[in-house]
């Protein structure tokens, strides 16, 4: 197989990446919501004048550095949702003008099919495995079971835990991204210090809920007077909060295992899989149940245009492609009937 | 403008004041949601979306990360907004914030729309009292 261009702008991130038909990556770009926010203070993530503003010289730098032009590519994949629409059409619409232009195949990949996916691209493990896919706008815990092949197990029912983190950061006076801010902080708290509640703990299947927890922190802070909270105080707060998340996850996920026994491995996929105490209380769920533990790089963890690639390989190996007519699409369940690959293979 | 409050002692009360304001707001209706981190926004957007779709089931994720959520009710397009992440009003054109308007908007942290902010918009003020109770302030609605 030749090589693949892939382009992501789902959301803050504009991103760009060429993988040969293998998957090693030939070249990769990515511009962070912080390198846009240096352009003109414009909200980057509904900006989709942003995304138009960089992605041409992107992918022209990308395809120079993989010393490929369009026609050696084997095809041009897009993220085309879920995800801000605005963005979605500016890279899918790039895609496939390309596509058209060079007469070679498109693919309109589901930017939560890249994530779940990741795993078998950095560490090749095979079907069936079971993914957590926890940041600030996602929190689902899905059954992998093949390329297309994809069961939603549970996932929030009110805030992502990522935003739940970011949430607690900013009630807690620390700045953006509250995640990093907040783990930081808990490294110093006092565990038996505040007693949270843990929503859903022990309740069967594998739903999360974190807005409860969001409300009683902000209960507790709302006893203190206006102002910067005492640091000791802060830090025991986020320790609980922190401690009250882990166990929580832990607990889901050792229901999740229990609804696929078949799984080999326990993936987490997200920003939130940076988190270490997080990282670990799954980690040891994992090795309780004899599963292996799989996070991928972070670098592959946050949006970016690789994971875009490696599914639109994956998809090109069962004979898939898409047609120039099909339109992004904002919201985009992964366990719908149109992610299934046509006369679906055995995985 | 007149504001009337009542106390919403649990969650199930604010569920059901939502019940009641999703039967009164009709296409090109704004329904401002104020209140600090925690007082329940979110909570009482998932409940007035339920009530209009009539699936006590419906699936209301937060949107801040996403910003916009739109829902098909029988009474149109109804879209939820949640503009915390946002510094101000830049970009509510690129969110399609006219086009929304013709439909029912629900937004929570409207305090960002600044110059957007349309008139004759609906609110609900929700501040916190204690652990479950809600006082909740309702701004521009009839009987």
């Amino acid at each position: 197989m030749r090589p693949v261009l892939a382009i992501e702008t789902s959301c803050d991130e504009t991103a760009a990446a060429v993988l040969d038909g293998d998957g090693v990556v030939l070249a990769e770009a990515v511009l962070s919501q912080r390198d846009h926010a240096a352009f003109g203070g414009v909200v980057p993530e509904i900006a989709a004048r942003a995304h138009l503003a960089h992605l041409p010289g992107m992918v022209a730098e990308v395809m120079a550095r993989a010393g490929l032009g369009f026609d050696g590519l084997e095809a041009v994949a897009a993220s085309s949702g879920p995800g801000l629409i605005g963005g979605l059409i500016v890279g899918s619409g790039f895609a496939k003008g390309v596509a058209m232009a060079r007469g070679i195949r498109f693919l309109g990949i589901n930017h939560l099919e890249a994530h779940a996916l990741t795993a078998r691209l950095t560490h090749g493990i095979a079907f069936p495995y079971l993914l957590l896919l926890v940041s600030g706008g996602h929190c689902q815990c899905l059954a992998i079971e093949g390329v297309g092949q994809y069961r939603r197990l549970g996932g929030t029912i009110d805030d992502a835990v990522g935003e739940a983190f970011d949430k607690v950061g900013k009630l807690l006076g620390l700045g953006w991204p509250g995640g990093p801010a907040v783990e930081r902080l808990a490294a110093s708290g006092d565990p038996a210090r505040f007693a949270l509640p843990r929503p859903l703990l022990g309740r069967a299947g594998c739903d999360f809920s974190f807005s409860g927890l969001k409300t009683a922190v902000a209960h507790l802070v709302a006893a203190y007077p206006a102002g910067p909270l005492p640091a000791q105080d802060a830090a025991d707060i986020a320790r609980a909060f922190q401690d009250a998340v882990a166990a929580v996850m832990a607990d889901r996920a050792r229901h999740a295992l229990a609804m696929v026994p078949a799984a080999r491995t326990l993936v987490v996929a997200g920003g939130v899989a940076a988190n270490t105490a997080i990282r670990l209380a799954l980690e040891k769920v994992a090795g309780a149940a004899g599963l292996d533990f799989v996070a991928p790089p972070l670098r592959l963890c946050g949006d970016n245009a690789v994971m875009v690639a490696w599914a639109a390989i994956e998809r090109l190996r069962l004979g898939v492609s898409n047609s120039l007519d099909q339109a992004p699409r904002p919201r985009w369940p992964l366990d719908g009937a149109d992610m299934r690959v046509p006369a679906a293979p055995t995985a | 403008m007149a504001e009337s409050e009542i106390t919403l002692h649990d969650l199930d009360a604010t569920a059901g004041l939502a019940a009641v304001l999703a039967g009164k707001v009709r296409p090109g209706a704004v329904v401002l949601l104020e209140g600090p981190l925690g007082a329940g926004k979110t909570a009482f957007a998932r409940a007035f979306l339920r009530a209009l779709t009539g699936d006590p089931g419906l699936d209301v994720p937060s949107p801040t990360f996403t910003l916009v959520q739109s829902y098909d009710t029988p009474r149109g397009p109804v879209h939820h907004l949640d503009l915390w992440r946002l510094p101000g009003p830049q970009g509510l054109d690129e969110l399609g914030w006219d086009e929304l308007l013709r439909d029912i908007v629900l937004v929570e942290w409207p305090d960002r729309l600044g110059p957007y902010l349309p008139q004759g918009a609906l609110g609900l003020r929700l501040s916190i009292l204690d652990a479950q109770t809600r006082r909740a302030g309702l701004i521009g609605w009839t009987a």
